[in-house]
């Protein structure tokens, strides 16, 4: 087991698109288990995906059984060539990142995803997620495609029209 | 490098401020850290961390002068990396009235709550103006508490609401 090296920017291979794994073997659990080591020696992340340390692979690791406030999560999860075949809704919120150090921004994402996955064994599984765990796992696909929550910051002024923002005016119409 | 200066530009919006100013600042080999820029009213307003050697205000002022802006530097005790990540938004909704901002923000800070972002705007009309506000910052309380500490601020047509931000950090 090994604690790996995690990219920060302004490194160019985070912005490499990442390949599919292809053979399930022990050279892939053995990464696994060092990704996993890396996750836990740092600061409080819910995930990470490969290329953060520099393995441009379709691996993921999530985990938002752990948040501050408990939140619908799957547990534990090892996602093999993730791929999101469904969004629905969009939410704002505020993402930072491990290869990001003292930055945060404000992202809109889908409020609900389903996904197809492998596990370690090359077992496929369809997965859906909601909210904070969904977000997490957007964030994550986004590294196997090259791209930073910096590419999809959005102004905080934007949060003004989001579409939450008028149907919170409705309800309370409604109400009155 | 930790000899920071606030400076803050102010005058009527034209293409360019930004670009003569940080232009300036450049060839003088002065630097910038965190800043804030944006048009307010037809006036486009700079805040600006800047560090380096050298008359800052002899910098500037030809600039200031040339593109019309009032310029103030101030000493400042800040530094670079001292980010705080709010958990709580509040955003503020319905037709303008005043003292609307004072009595929300009165009440957010007899919480104990520590404001980090203010944002509002008045959009509408002229004759409908509407107050939109939104808030982040740092607070100990539950949203509960805090949704309720707001409740009743707002008359008749505006909407106060609190919401927890779940930060990610992935």
């Amino acid at each position: 087991m090994a604690i790996l090296e995690i990219l920060k920017i302004p490194d160019a291979r985070l912005k490499l698109v990442s390949d599919p794994v292809e053979h399930f073997n022990d050279d892939l659990h053995a990464f696994i288990t060092d990704l996993e080591a890396t996750r836990q020696a740092g600061p409080a992340a819910v995930g990470i995906a490969a290329p953060q340390v520099g393995c441009l692979q379709r691996i993921v690791i999530l985990d938002c059984s752990q948040t501050r406030k408990p939140i619908p999560n799957h547990g534990h999860l090892i996602l093999i060539n993730p791929e999101i075949i469904h969004w629905d809704g969009f939410e704002l919120g505020r993402e930072g990142c491990l290869s990001v150090p003292d930055y945060t921004g404000n992202v809109i994402r889908a409020e609900r995803i389903k996904l197809v996955a492998q596990n370690p064994q090359g077992e496929s599984y369809e997965y859906e997620m909601a909210g904070f765990e969904a977000r997490a796992l957007q964030h994550e696909v986004d590294h196997l495609d090259g791209l930073l929550f910096l590419d999809r910051v959005v102004s905080r002024r934007t949060d003004l029209f989001q579409r939450k923002v008028y149907q919170k005016g409705g309800k309370k119409k409604k109400n009155s | 490098m930790n000899n920071w200066k606030m400076v803050t530009l102010v005058g009527e919006d034209k293409p360019g401020i930004v670009a003569q100013t940080t232009d300036a600042l450049y060839r003088n080999g002065l630097t910038l850290g965190e800043t804030s820029m944006m048009r307010l009213g037809g006036n486009f307003s700079m805040m600006m961390m800047v560090s380096g050697e050298g008359d800052l205000k002899a910098v500037l002022a030809p600039v200031a002068e040339a593109l019309n802006l009032h310029l103030h530097v101030d000493e400042i005790a800040g530094r670079l990396h001292q980010h705080m990540a709010p958990n709580i938004q509040i955003r503020v909704m319905g037709a303008d009235q005043p003292g609307i901002v004072a009595r929300v923000t009165g009440a957010l800070a007899a919480s104990g709550f520590n404001i980090l972002e203010l944002e509002s705007d008045v959009a509408g009309t002229a004759q409908d103006p509407v107050y939109i506000m939104t808030i982040q910052g740092v607070s100990e309380e539950a949203v509960e508490v805090l949704q309720q500490a707001l409740d009743g601020l707002g008359e008749e047509g505006v909407d106060v609401s609190v919401s927890a931000i779940e930060m990610l950090f992935a």
